[in-house]
Formats: structure tokens, C-alpha cells, sequence
């Protein structure tokens, strides 16, 4: 969870929605590391870090269906929303919100968000 | 206000029961479990392993208190049971605290049978059946020095090897002639005890043991008298002669009880509010201490408990079970099923070898196997155990039979190893993924099949090798329990069509997407999922050639980036060199781009090419434009397409050559490139029956002879090997071309996406593509025709920039360029 929640959201544009591929993705450098953009459908971008919480693998390169992520190296398969390998591959990678305004992308870099560790899950 | 559902025990049983359960109904009970153990659910099939310290206690847990909690059920461990009071439908707790349920599940499991003899009222004297009991064992060895474990049958071998390990002398005391007696016979009894009186343990057989002696220490077990009036001297006894089922809260309650407590299939007891699963039911007068069939009734009870009350009839039925067993001593290969001591209405095979230390028999009645006993060499345990089970009549293989399933099925198949292997052993090379871990997730997680076993632990999920290995272990793990795979399985879990099905529905329908297909065909996931999206995305290009659009949100990233992605994220790419022949023109350009882009590793592979490695995504378009620039076009060495054509130099330079297969090798590369198939194919050419090529490994592989080219298909040289087979004989190189068209398009319309030539031809037979390719020429030139028209629009070079696919926009390889540098 980060220190900064509480503060307001600080939205800066990376970019226009139709710099990504429809069910694709790019990627986005940032201070923060490596984000990845992913356009699930026309209207719906998601911002994630673009790192496999299985051995690291670019989930940028990965096949994106109903709002997944599959990574290319070890298909581990990822939910854009929330950052949390879908059941039964475990572990989760932090997210951050993303909004579109009139086609640009804008991402709030201070809103890092990981979903709670559970038991078996996050907290590696 | 939802009916209130009390389980009392926490054993595999009831926690199998419970998870089968909340699977079909998480919401309609309220759950209560409680446990007279005062730990979490464990797997007690693993004491022998904590006895013998190859485990620790943690990790034999099943279910962790998160679990309960997780699952919203109330768990109460350490709480006894005292009463169940029907009348009232409450139960008591042994703290006088009461409970009412609605249903009732008791799953109170089995006690040790603890011998009524003179002096058992000694401390000292032990059971072997729970967590405590091996915690007091475990601490008793630190000090003692000698031990007695009176019981030669399984639980009582695995206490003495156990206790053995932990470094005190141990003597099993068996009443029998033989040990194991229930599961082995005499001869398989004598070897068994070789092994482990080679481990440092004695054995005393034929002893009875009347008393239990008091030692030195007032109060405390020094030893035992058997009935013959010798005296052992023992710091410790383990008793391990049997378990008996726990009933006597069921019996108390007023339920019908006989040895067990008794149940009809549905697993109901005499009162149909109260179910009984496990070790302490007698079902159909059995009771069963192994924990396959224990699983079957718990599915059983779960089924019925989720629809109990809404429906007239329960559904589910427990059947009873056919049970094998297997000693878990490290070391040692033993299985039994079915009938052991042979009488005069059996046949007997037997198989001895006493130096490898392994003996077999089989009993056979009236043509069937009707027992199994395995000893030293128990790789084919799940085979026999499913001739036994499905009765499978023995008479056509019977000469074989005892030498096992490879044998019997002729392929030279390496077989069953994997069940011999130790815990730690690797399985899945790919995932490195060990037997234990795969065990330990098939009985934590309850997994019930190959794609559930992937799933959860990723053995078998990458190159597939393993499989049949992982389908060993998972029908070693269920028993007879193991579902039985259909014949064609679902393409994935987005669809209960299997490829076949799906390919059949894309020809009569020629959909324009992958999503309009998936729309039609009733998929369950609107966009698929990654293993389906691929397979109709090849399965529409191949079908329409020309007309479909090929979908790169449905292709891998390496086939959407022509090139091969590295565990780095970087890539690595390989131009074509057909035929393996390259000049100085194109060495030069690879020199240049390897300097000009710093790509730190340049490789010969395999397929008689250059491989670059560690190139940067963003740096892919520009050392294709510069090796495209020098004549060079992808090697699709990354895709399901037509790889290499590997080639020896043939009758130009060898003198052996009776072929030019350098010249046919280019000519068929350059002729098949850029074709999309099921999976990868390869190719090679051989100029003389020296087959330096290694021709009869590739999917295709051509042979040059004195008289012509034979064409072999169907080899694989890669996780498994396969020799190909002969699929015809021609004179002419142009012959050639033709039957390998027609072949390699005859698999691009057969076979299923993600299936190499060689599983291919093992399912449809090589008589099939006989036929289809030599035999009838009609079916071959339309084969070829379609082929060629195919490749009428393939062989462009997706790294041209006239290809231009969409995801090969240059832009599209590099970050996002942000209009501000981005700040934190």
C-alpha cells in the first residue's frame, strides 16, 4: 500500500489510446520501473507493472483476453484489474490507476496499489 | 437462516468431503468442524515420513487454520465429541458445550487396535496413528536405544523403518510367518524382510506377544515376553497390529454399527440426517484403511449433502473399492492389489529375479488378472491396476503380460519410472517441478486430472514430456479414483469442444474472427483464453487462406514479433539459411549487425543456422531491415511454421553422395517457407543412406538411395524421440516436391493445433496418410493444390516492410514516448 494514498492523484499523460494495439500493449518507462499498458477493449486501459510476480517474464508481450494478461514466458495469467494471478497461479503485481481523457492516457503514479497479501499468495 | 452442517473429524476424509462441498454449495450450510486433535487439518498418509524425519510436521498440513477461516467454517480443534443426541439433533462437546445441526457428517476415522495384555497400563507403549504419537515417538528415540514394534503389516514397517532412521535399534515382532501378510506372499514377505534387516532392523516372526514387562524405571515398559517365555528388553513399543473403525459415538448414538458404522451408498447412516465417511464406516461390509477409497465416499457424501432435501432421490453412489496398497519406506518398490495367496483356481505368472531384488506374480482366473503382487519392480503398478479393475480380459497378451506394459504394447515406451523415483526427484524438467511437490499438490488440492495437476503445479505444462510420468503420479495419488481422460479433450476450459469439433465447425462456417467464432460457438470466455486463441486463429488462417486476416492479439509474442523471447524479455533472431548453404555476403551482414547493435551471443544452432541473442526488443526492426537488406527473410524459428531444412553436402562434394540433397534441401525450403502449421515441422535431407542429416528424426525426412528418394515422416528428435516412418519411395526430386506438399498439408488440414507430426501419426496411423498422399493420386494433387495456393500468399517475409502487419509498425517495438518526462 502506498504512503502516498491519501494524498490527491497526480494524472500524467504517457500517451493516446491509439498508440496500443487493441488487446496489446506498450510499454511505459517511468521512475518506478517498466509499466505496462494494456488495452483490453477499445475503451479500457490498464496500467501494470510489467513484471511476472512468477520469474519476472515482460507481461507487456503477453496474449491479453477478457481483461487477462498471459505471460509469455510460463503462462502465468494475470487479471489487469487488480494485479492478482488468477487462481491457481499465486502472487500479484502492483497496478496504478489509469484514466482517459479525450484519448490520452494519463496514469497516477503516486496511486501504486497491491492487492492485500493473502496467506498463500503476495507476501513472498 | 441457512441449515447448519456439523463434521466431526478433520481427517482426509472429511476435509475432502468438506472441499467437495463448498466446490457444489459454498453457501447453503453453515459449517462446523470439530477435530479431537488439537492441529490443523494434516495428511496422516505422511506420519511415516515425519516419523523418519523426511518431513516436518508443517508440511504434512492440508488445510491451515487460514483455510477454515477463508471458508468461513467454524473449526474447533481440540474439542471432543462426546454425544450425538438425535432427538434433539444436537451434539455435545466433551466441555459440556452443545450444538444443533441439521446434517451431520462423522468422519471419526479409525483407532489403533492397542493389545489387552498384562503391563499395557506401562508408559512406554505407543500407537502409531497420530501427530502426537509421532511427537512422542520422535522425542522417546532421542533417548532410548532399543525398540520394539510389535506388528509386521504396513503401518507397523513403516514405524520400525521410521524409527530406525531417527538411529535406534528396532525389532519387529510379527505374529505371522511372513510380513505384510495381507498384501504379500511368502517369497515377496522373505525379500521384503532382507531389505530391511539390511537397514539394521530384526525381525521375530511367529511370536506372540503375551506380555508387557516393566523395567527398570517403576511404572515405565523395559520390555516384552512372547508366548514362548523369551523376554525382549525394549526402551519404548510401538503397537501397530491393525486399526479398528471408530464408532462407538456413532454406536452410542443408536446408530446401526457392526464392526463400523454402517452405511448405504449414499453414505447415510440408519438416519438419513447423519452421514458417516472414512475409515470408521463399514459400507457394504467393508471398511477401508487407504485413502482412495475414503476419497470416493467423501465425493459421494458431498454430492448428496449439497442437494439433500431438494431433490426426491439422492444422486451420488458409492460403490465400494478395489484397493491396492504400497509401502511408503523409501527404498523400497512394493504394490499389492487385489487377490496375494494363490489357490488352486489360479493361474500363477511369476517373474524372480534375486540379485535385482525384484519378483512378480500375477493371479489369474477365468482369463482375467484378478492379483497383483510387485516387488523391487513396481513401474507398471497402475497398468495391472487398471486390467484388474476394468477386468480387462488378459487372453491376447497373456504371454507378455508379465513383463509389463511396454512390452506388452510393443513400443519400447519407457514406462512408469516415475513412480519408483524419490520425493526430491525432478518430474517436470521444464518447470522444475519435483514428485513431491506434484504428490503434495494432487493430495492438498485434491486435484483430479492432468490439466488440474498443470494448473496448480506446472509439471507438464511446457514441453508436455512428462505427461505421461505426471498421469502416472496422479493415478498413483487416485487410485481407481483416476477419471478416465475422454478421447478428445476440450481445446481448453473456455469450451467443452475439442479441436476436431472446433476445426469441422470453422470449415462450415468460414468466420471472419476469432471472436465471431468464439461468439458462435458458444464459448464461455468472450475472448478466449491463450491456449484457444492461438489454435483458432491457425485453424481460420489455414481454412482460408488469402481471405482471413491474421489476428496478432491471438499470436504468441514471439510470432508476433519474429523473434524469439528470451528469459530476459530480450529476443533473439534467426535468419533463414536454406538448405543450411551461406555466403560471404550473409556472414558479413550478420558480423555487422552483431557489432552495430552490440547482441552479445552468436550461436550455431541445431537447424544449420545463426542465432543472435540478447537483442533488444526495440532494436528487432532495425536489425531486420539491415539482414533483410543483405537478402535474408525470417527463419521462423520461433513460430508453429516450417523451421529448417537440415542437409548433409550429398553427391556435389561427398563421396558417398548418391543424391544432390544440398540442391533438394534448398529447393524445399525455399519452396515451404513461411507456411503455418499445428506446430513446428522439421525437415532434412540425407544424399546417401549414411543419413548424415539425421533425416530419420525430422518430420520430414528425405533419404537419397541409389534408385531414387525414399520420404520418411513422422520423427521427432526433441523431447521424446521417434524414429519416422517409410511413407514412400520416388525417383525424382519433382516427385519428391509433390508427396512433400501433399503431406505437409495433409497435416496442416488434420491435426490438431499444438500436435507434432509424430503424435499425429501415432493417433491417425501412417496407413491413413498413405492413402490420403501416395496411394490416391487425386487426394495428393489437391493436397498440393491447396498447398500451393496457400503459399501463394505465405512466403512473404514478415520482416519485409511490405508484409507491414500492424504490430510490426517500428513505433510499436519501442517505450511510449511521454510529452513530459515522468515524475514521482
Amino acid at each position: 500500500m502506498s504512503a502516498f494514498m491519501s494524498s490527491a492523484p497526480r494524472w500524467q499523460v504517457v500517451g493516446h489510446i491509439d498508440q496500443i494495439p487493441l488487446r496489446g500493449a506498450r510499454v511505459v518507462q517511468t521512475p518506478l520501473g517498466n509499466i505496462a499498458l494494456f488495452r483490453a477493449a477499445v475503451d479500457r486501459v490498464y496500467a501494470l507493472e510489467d513484471r511476472c510476480p512468477h520469474r519476472g517474464g515482460p507481461l507487456s508481450e503477453g496474449l491479453v483476453h477478457n481483461g487477462r494478461v498471459t505471460c509469455p514466458l510460463h503462462q502465468y495469467v494475470i487479471e489487469l484489474d487488480t494485479g492478482e494471478a488468477v487462481y491457481p497461479d499465486e502472487g500479484c503485481v502492483t497496478t496504478y490507476p489509469v484514466r482517459l481523457e479525450e484519448g490520452r492516457i494519463e496514469i497516477d503514479l503516486t496511486g501504486s496499489r497491491q492487492t492485500e497479501p493473502s496467506p498463500s499468495g503476495c507476501a513472498v | 437462516m441457512n441449515e447448519t452442517l456439523v463434521i466431526i473429524g478433520n481427517g482426509p476424509a472429511a476435509m475432502r468431503c468438506l472441499e467437495s462441498l463448498l466446490e457444489r454449495e459454498p453457501d447453503r450450510y453453515r459449517i462446523l468442524v470439530f477435530s479431537a486433535e488439537p492441529h490443523p487439518a494434516y495428511n496422516r498418509i505422511l506420519l511415516s515420513s515425519v516419523l523418519a524425519a523426511e518431513k516436518a510436521p508443517e508440511h504434512i498440513v492440508t488445510h491451515d487454520w487460514d483455510w477454515f477461516e477463508r471458508n468461513r467454517i467454524e473449526f474447533f480443534p481440540g474439542t471432543r465429541i462426546d454425544f450425538i443426541n438425535r432427538e434433539h439433533g444436537e451434539i455435545r462437546c466433551q466441555d459440556g458445550r452443545v450444538f444443533a445441526y441439521d446434517r451431520l457428517v462423522i468422519a471419526t476415522g479409525s483407532s489403533p487396535i492397542m493389545l489387552d495384555l498384562p503391563g499395557s497400563d506401562l508408559d512406554g507403549i505407543y500407537g502409531f496413528r497420530d501427530l502426537d504419537d509421532v511427537d512422542a515417538l520422535a522425542r522417546e528415540a532421542e533417548s532410548g536405544e532399543h525398540a520394539i514394534v510389535i506388528g509386521g503389516g504396513l503401518l507397523g514397517l513403516e514405524a520400525a523403518a521410521g524409527l530406525r532412521l531417527r538411529g535406534i535399534d528396532v525389532t519387529v515382532v510379527h505374529l505371522c510367518d511372513w510380513l505384510m501378510e495381507q498384501q504379500l506372499d511368502p517369497r515377496a514377505g522373505e525379500m521384503l524382510q532382507r531389505v530391511m534387516e539390511d537397514r539394521g532392523i530384526r525381525f521375530m516372526l511367529s511370536a506372540r506377544t503375551c506380555a508387557y514387562l516393566e523395567g527398570v524405571q517403576p511404572g515405565r515398559v523395559g520390555g516384552i515376553r512372547l508366548a514362548d517365555g523369551r523376554e525382549l528388553h525394549a526402551d519404548l513399543v510401538v503397537v501397530a497390529v491393525g486399526i479398528r473403525p471408530a464408532a462407538g459415538l456413532a454406536r452410542a448414538a443408536g446408530l446401526e454399527c457392526n464392526r463400523g458404522i454402517l452405511t448405504n451408498d449414499a453414505m447415510q447412516t440408519s438416519d438419513p440426517d447423519i452421514f458417516a465417511v472414512g475409515e470408521c464406516v463399514e459400507h457394504r461390509g467393508r471398511s477401508y484403511g487407504l485413502v482412495a477409497p475414503l476419497f470416493e465416499m467423501a465425493r459421494t457424501c458431498a454430492a448428496n449433502l449439497a442437494v439433500i432435501g431438494e431433490v426426491p432421490e439422492l444422486p451420488a453412489a458409492y460403490e465400494g473399492s478395489l484397493v491396492s496398497a504400497r509401502l511408503k519406506v523409501s527404498g523400497v518398490d512394493l504394490f499389492s492389489a487385489g487377490i496375494v495367496q494363490d489357490g488352486p483356481e489360479h493361474e500363477v505368472i511369476t517373474l524372480v529375479d534375486e540379485n535385482l531384488g525384484i519378483y512378480k506374480k500375477l493371479l489369474v482366473k477365468d482369463g482375467k488378472l484378478v492379483g497383483v503382487l510387485l516387488y523391487g519392480d513396481a513401474f507398471d503398478a497402475s497398468w495391472y491396476f487398471q486390467l484388474l479393475a476394468d477386468e480387462t480380459p488378459i487372453g491376447p497378451m497373456r504371454d507378455k503380460l508379465i513383463f509389463g506394459a511396454a512390452f506388452v504394447n510393443g513400443e519400447g515406451e519407457t514406462h512408469g519410472a516415475a513412480l519408483s523415483l524419490p520425493d526430491e526427484a525432478e518430474v517436470c524438467g521444464c518447470n522444475g517441478v519435483c514428485k513431491g511437490a506434484i504428490m503434495g499438490a494432487i493430495a492438498a488440492k485434491g486435484l483430479q486430472s492432468l490439466e488440474e495437476v498443470r494448473a496448480h503445479t506446472k509439471a507438464s505444462a511446457s514441453c508436455g514430456g512428462c505427461t505421461p510420468q505426471v498421469e502416472e503420479l496422479l493415478a498413483l495419488a487416485l487410485g481407481p479414483a483416476a477419471p478416465k481422460q475422454p478421447s478428445e479433450k476440450p481445446v481448453c476450459a473456455c469450451t467443452e469442444m475439442g479441436h476436431d469439433q472446433v476445426r469441422e465447425e470453422i470449415a462450415a462456417n468460414e468466420f471472419a474472427s476469432v471472436e465471431q467464432a468464439m461468439a458462435v460457438l458458444g464459448w464461455k470466455n468472450p475472448e478466449g483464453c491463450a491456449r484457444c486463441r492461438p489454435a483458432i486463429n491457425y485453424y481460420l488462417l489455414c481454412r482460408q487462406p488469402g481471405r482471413y486476416r491474421d489476428d496478432p492479439a491471438s499470436r504468441f509474442v514471439n510470432e508476433r514479433v519474429h523473434a524469439n523471447i528470451q528469459k530476459d524479455g530480450t529476443f533473439s533472431v534467426i535468419p533463414r539459411m536454406f538448405g543450411g548453404i551461406t555466403s560471404a555476403k550473409e556472414l558479413r551482414a550478420l558480423a555487422d549487425v552483431v557489432d552495430k547493435f552490440a547482441i552479445p551471443t552468436v550461436k550455431v544452432t541445431g537447424g544449420q543456422r545463426i542465432d543472435l541473442l540478447g537483442v533488444r526488443k526495440e532494436d528487432l526492426p532495425l536489425v531486420w531491415k539491415d539482414l533483410n537488406d543483405a537478402g535474408m527473410v525470417s527463419g521462423h524459428a520461433y513460430g508453429k511454421a516450417v523451421r529448417t531444412v537440415k542437409t548433409c553436402v550429398g553427391s556435389e562434394w561427398c563421396r558417398f553422395g548418391v543424391g544432390d540433397s544440398t540442391a533438394l534441401g534448398v529447393r524445399l525450403e525455399r519452396e515451404l517457407w513461411g507456411s503455418w502449421t499445428p506446430h513446428k515441422v522439421k525437415l532434412a535431407v540425407s544424399g546417401c543412406p549414411r543419413n548424415c542429416a539425421e533425416a530419420t528424426i525430422k518430420d520430414i525426412g528425405v533419404v537419397a538411395v541409389e534408385s531414387g528418394w525414399e520420404i520418411h515422416v513422422g520423427g521427432n528428435g526433441g523431447t521424446k524421440v521417434r524414429a519416422t516412418e517409410l511413407l514412400t519411395k520416388v525417383k525424382t526430386a519433382d516427385e519428391v516436391m509433390d508427396i512433400v506438399f501433399a503431406f505437409l498439408q495433409l497435416y496442416r488440414e488434420e491435426a490438431r493445433y499444438g500436435e507434432r507430426t509424430a503424435g499425429w501419426l501415432m493417433r491417425v496411423g501412417l496407413e491413413f496418410a498413405k492413402e490420403r498422399v501416395v496411394t490416391d493420386r487425386v487426394s495428393r494433387e489437391l493436397l498440393c493444390e491447396r498447398f500451393r495456393e496457400s503459399q501463394a500468399v505465405s512466403r512473404s517475409d514478415p520482416w519485409s516492410s511490405e508484409t507491414g502487419l500492424p504490430a510490426q509498425a517500428p513505433e510499436s517495438f519501442v517505450p511510449l514516448e511521454t510529452p513530459e518526462p515522468l515524475i514521482v
